[in-house]
């Protein structure tokens, strides 16, 4: 009976489950952070064979470093993050698998970084300015760290107002197209045709429309998020059993109830598949917009950078964005999770 | 064979006349008063359905009665009429003389399964009933009582789909007994368990009953089960759904559900269940 239910609570992962060993887990570990420190060996010992400048710019404690001492650096904290990280999933067996399931992909970026390192910088054998090496799109930070800070805070705000003013609008309107069949009539067709638009369409209009700028880049990402969340809301309202509104019914329960009790708990699952899909459009609206005329952000940077060519900054700016929006995902994807516990174990996730 | 069904037929006719006899003796004892209900359903095609034609009944203050019958009978029908979840075409429906007109905690209802809200606790679950009413934070103490009277403590913090469907459906008895409900109104609650679980909730139910003397009133298709916990059992027909027998079960309880009298009752019922759908087709009855 017990055997049973270990089989059948246990996903068949590739093989058999084992236990990862102490000795074993050491040499996972080991081989993690050698691919990093491969790189770091590569750029300290390979020869610098074309004519790259090789500037140098203060540094806090590390005093002046130059582009090939901040990549290091950078190299060194990486290798101290998954140090760290291997210590810290030495305790726990789930942990551990966990750890060593990304031990051969976390080698290779290790290796690839190596050798970006060495035809970007070292040799210059792709196309320049094109594709820098990493220690040259590492410059732009250490060129005006205070300017990309400013240029992130930007973007933050524009998409803090969107998506807070968004959300909310987006979560009321599909809360009242739900429940009320007149608003559902004249509003549902109105969200379908709009819905698809993509918002940068708007963009002429909101320009002329709001005072500033970053109003009318607001706006834009309001929409985004607005009219996907409303539609995703109504139909996870509509869709609550009605036996749930019937035993709420039972129990004593008025309209208030039914609404903020039974149906938006109902349609939450649907909720954040909508601010989910609604994330997706707004980072490519955020990104355009600013793009396309605003007095800052990463995508007005990425612009401004592209004038004078130095694509080395686009891709700084392409880096943080990355890291930005993923941890923009994090965030909704931990507040999910707590909300959503209840499904814990009831969907596949 | 046949003149067996039509003596055991005639028993159970001079019984139920008996019972109604004795009911319209005595109005006062009655809590729930059905008079000449009626109840047609409309489906797409145009076609008509007489869920309930002509249905009366009276159910005593603090009786175990169960409403048993074929599929279609109406015996769901019914209960969602007096539950307030339904409204008949004709006649009327009283509880305490006041007549039924939407739902009300007065009248608890335990749906078949499922009726949990996935999203609450079981200790969630069962506040509900009083989140519900706007009473949660004066009656706080009795969720856990509640909890502690069906046996499940330790699972306050689990979810529904954490445990088991007996669970569930204990879960879901209490959450409409916490109201305290003038009657308890139950809707197969153990038509999805397997026979073990049934007993043991049958026995809960029964538990219950006694502690609070809340009126039961319970459809089910199992004849074993209404043999088991009522005091009178109802038996419907469908096409159009209307009562056919009230039979008395007049055994104490516990119940032996292999005694001669309880097998009785049982062939008497399972007779008249059968001798109602062959009456349907009469050129096998001729």
């Amino acid at each position: 009976m017990g055997k049973l239910t270990t089989l059948f609570q246990r996903k068949p992962k590739q093989g058999s489950i084992k236990k990862i060993t102490n000795a074993q887990y050491v040499l996972f570990a080991v081989i993690t952070l050698l691919g990093f420190f491969i790189a770091i060996v590569v750029n300290r010992t390979f020869p610098q064979i074309a004519d790259v400048k090789i500037t140098s710019y203060p540094l806090g404690i590390f005093g002046e470093v130059t582009i090939n001492g901040f990549y290091e650096i950078i190299l060194a904290v990486l290798i101290f993050i998954y140090l760290l990280n291997a210590v810290y999933s030495f305790f726990d067996s789930d942990r551990r698998r966990k750890f060593a399931s990304r031990v051969p992909f976390r080698f290779v970026i290790g290796i690839a970084i190596a050798l970006w390192d060495v035809f970007g910088t070292k040799l210059l054998l792709l196309p320049q300015p094109f594709f820098p090496g990493p220690a040259k799109i590492l410059e732009a930070f250490l060129m005006e760290p205070a300017y990309i800070g400013q240029q992130i805070l930007y973007s933050l705000r524009l998409f803090g107002y969107g998506f807070v003013i968004g959300v909310t609008a987006g979560v009321l309107t599909g809360i009242l197209i739900g429940w009320f069949p007149k608003v559902y009539y004249w509003v549902h067709p109105v969200l379908r045709i709009s819905g698809v638009i993509p918002a940068v369409a708007w963009m002429p209009f909101a320009l002329t429309l709001f005072p500033t700028p970053f109003s009318a880049a607001v706006f834009l990402i309001t929409i985004c998020q607005w009219f996907t969340i409303a539609s995703l809301t109504a139909q996870g309202i509509q869709s609550t059993p009605k036996t749930h509104f019937e035993v709420a019914k039972t129990l004593g329960a008025k309209t208030p109830y039914l609404v903020f009790r039974v149906a938006i708990p109902h349609a939450m699952p649907q909720i954040f598949t909508g601010i989910a899909v609604a994330n997706g459009f707004t980072f490519t609206t955020l990104v355009m917009v600013e793009m396309m005329g605003q007095p800052g952000g990463l995508g007005y940077y990425i612009n401004a950078s592209k004038v004078w060519s130095a694509y080395y900054k686009v891709f700084a700016a392409i880096i943080v964005m990355a890291i930005l929006f993923s941890l923009i995902l994090k965030i909704v994807g931990l507040v999910e999770s707590r909300v959503l516990r209840w499904q814990r174990g009831l969907v596949k996730r | 064979m046949s003149e067996n069904t039509k003596n055991t037929s005639n028993t159970i006719h001079n019984n139920s006349s008996n019972t109604s006899g004795k009911r319209a003796a005595n109005p006062k004892d009655a809590i729930l008063e059905i008079e000449h209900v009626n109840r047609t359903y409309y489906d797409t095609d145009g076609n008509t359905v007489e869920a309930l034609k002509d249905v009366s009944l009276s159910v005593r203050r603090g009786e175990f009665i169960s409403l048993i019958g074929s599929s279609g009978c109406g015996k769901t029908t019914l209960l969602r009429l007096i539950a307030g979840l339904d409204h008949p075409e004709a006649g009327t429906l009283r509880l305490n003389g006041t007549e039924i007109n939407g739902t009300d905690p007065q009248r608890g209802y335990v749906f078949q399964q499922g009726s949990l809200f996935p999203w609450l606790t079981i200790y969630q679950n069962i506040a509900s009933g009083l989140k519900a009413r706007h009473v949660y934070k004066e009656q706080k103490a009795e969720v856990a009582k509640y909890i502690e009277l069906i046996g499940l403590n330790g699972f306050e913090k689990v979810f529904p789909h954490q445990i088991s469907g007996g669970m569930a459906q204990r879960v879901a008895i209490a959450r409409a007994l916490i109201n305290k409900p003038e009657a308890l109104l139950l809707d197969e609650p153990m038509g999805a368990l397997d026979s073990f679980t049934r007993a043991d909730i049958q026995d809960k139910l029964l538990e219950l009953w006694r502690l609070y003397q809340t009126t039961m009133i319970l459809v089910t298709h199992d004849v074993d089960e209404a043999i088991y916990l009522s005091d009178r059992i109802v038996i419907m027909t469908p096409r159009p759904g209307k009562i056919s027998e009230i039979l008395e079960v007049k055994l104490s309880h516990p119940r032996d559900r292999g005694g001669e009298e309880f097998l009785a009752i049982r062939k008497k019922i399972l007779e008249k269940l059968h001798l109602a759908n062959a009456s349907q087709e009469p050129e096998y009855n001729l």
